[in-house]
């Protein structure tokens, strides 16, 4: 069937991008790597007149890493360059590896990390890692910049905080902390090219064998990822054995509200959330020890 | 709606051509250039009959618009071989492992075997297969093409 017609704008810069975005308002869609936009497109969910393409926008495409405030991943860097970032695989190597199993090789290569959070997918593989990690995301309009918490920015499934006149900059990520781990995981039915079923992301510190900070998110099973608050209070100022870890796992399904679909029933959904939080959580440890 | 003009080159020939913004590169390449060797399967970047590189990465050309390539470089399968006679050694592989039935999936996953190689040029099987995560298959199995980007990554030894 092919795409409907639109106009096509290149802006050079992301103030010209948002004075293109004020003056056409929701005549206009941005279009990051498109992976999304263009299937929703062609198939007649949305027929915007204009698209204003990032691609041209030089100043966006980054990675960038000091000892303060941490990482920072522009709007237009692709799944593919974070998942081989020297710097991301050493400090954030659950980040490098959600980018990794995110899709298939030609998607990761057009598509960008903060286009899968700004489509905003119940599912989205690179949201739970980056929420438990606390990430911020910078909101960008002609009135000036807003950094919010990533936890703030999900509103529903394909909803977020940006407002009409807003562009994502970029994703700021925090330095881990000293004895810090990280984990994501994931299970999905064809391996890793599918959308996920559940996903897992873990970030935690540890205490003198004592498990002291721990945020765990979950994918896919709500309208937006959601903390799992009951799993995290039961391993906060334990150690963790085996039996603290499946009891955190069943008491992460209290926080999952998850629906039957093509993708897994509800009832499955929520061995994968016991199982995989679980396993993430050890994972998270394993990789401080 | 007016057309854009795009200058790219395709496989070493340079192009200037005009365009609808809606066009993808699929549609430019098969229908405008009449490089056909590139397939158009799913159009949603499932199974990646469509894959091109551009500047060095695959991409499913059903899903890059063709205003975006302005300025890049893009290989397809008909850019890969030296010469009419002969073939590049991903190429030949396929043919002397017998990695091809019906071949439609084949130009798609030898742009991806041949990303894979410049970028891996002694990939384990493990590797291999996660290289072609964007690429299907309907005929038969994985098995031959897998074992043929093998054979052409100790063929391509020392080469490029």
């Amino acid at each position: 069937m092919g795409l409907p017609k639109f106009k096509y704008l290149a802006p050079k810069t992301l103030k010209e991008a948002c004075e293109m975005l004020e003056k056409y308002g929701e005549k206009a869609k941005v279009k990051a790597g498109g992976t999304d936009l263009l299937i929703k497109m062609s198939n007649r969910v949305i027929t915007p007149e204009y698209i204003i393409g990032l691609k041209n926008i030089k100043e966006l495409d980054y990675i960038e890493f000091d000892e303060k405030d941490g990482l920072r991943i522009g709007a237009c860097t692709v799944l593919f360059d974070v998942l081989r970032n020297p710097i991301i695989k050493e400090k954030y190597p659950a980040v490098a590896y959600a980018a990794s199993v995110t899709a298939t090789n030609q998607v990761r290569n057009m598509a960008t990390l903060i286009g899968n959070l700004c489509n905003a997918a119940p599912s989205a593989d690179n949201a739970p890692t980056l929420l438990a990690l606390g990430a911020k995301i910078v909101l960008y309009s002609l009135n000036g910049e807003r950094v919010i918490p990533l936890e703030e920015f999900f509103k529903g499934p394909g909803l977020t905080a940006l407002k009409p006149n807003e562009i994502v900059k970029e994703v700021i990520v925090p330095v881990p902390k000293e004895n810090s781990g990280m984990a994501f995981l994931k299970a999905s039915q064809r391996g890793k090219v599918d959308i996920a079923a559940v996903n897992v992301g873990v970030y935690l510190t540890l205490n003198n064998g004592k498990i002291d900070d721990v945020n765990i998110f979950l994918g896919a099973v709500a309208p937006i990822p959601v903390r799992a608050k009951h799993a995290e209070e039961e391993l906060k100022g334990k150690e963790p054995t085996d039996e603290v870890l499946y009891s955190a796992g069943k008491k992460a399904t209290l926080d999952a509200s998850p629906i039957t679909d093509m993708r897994a029933t509800r009832e499955y959904r929520l061995v994968l959330v016991e199982v995989l939080t679980r396993r993430a959580v050890k994972k998270a440890i394993d990789f401080i020890q | 709606m007016k057309k854009q003009l795009i200058k790219f080159k395709v496989n070493g020939d340079e192009y200037e051509i005009a365009v609808y913004p809606w066009k993808t590169l699929n549609e430019v390449l098969r229908k405008d250039l009449n490089l056909t060797g590139t397939k158009l399967g799913c159009g949603t970047g499932d199974c990646g009959a469509c894959t091109v590189i551009i500047d060095g990465r695959t991409v499913n050309s059903c899903l890059t618009l063709a205003v975006e390539v302005d300025g890049k470089e893009i290989t397809t399968i008909e850019g890969l071989a030296e010469s009419e006679e002969k073939l590049h050694p991903i190429q030949e592989a396929f043919i002397e492992k017998g990695a091809v039935q019906c071949g439609f999936c084949t130009p798609g996953m030898i742009m991806s075997a041949k990303f894979l190689l410049d970028n891996n040029p002694n990939p384990t099987k493990e590797e291999i297969k996660k290289a072609l995560d964007g690429n299907l298959c309907r005929c038969t199995g994985y098995i031959k093409i897998i074992d043929a980007i093998k054979t052409a990554s100790e063929k391509m030894k020392g080469g490029k």
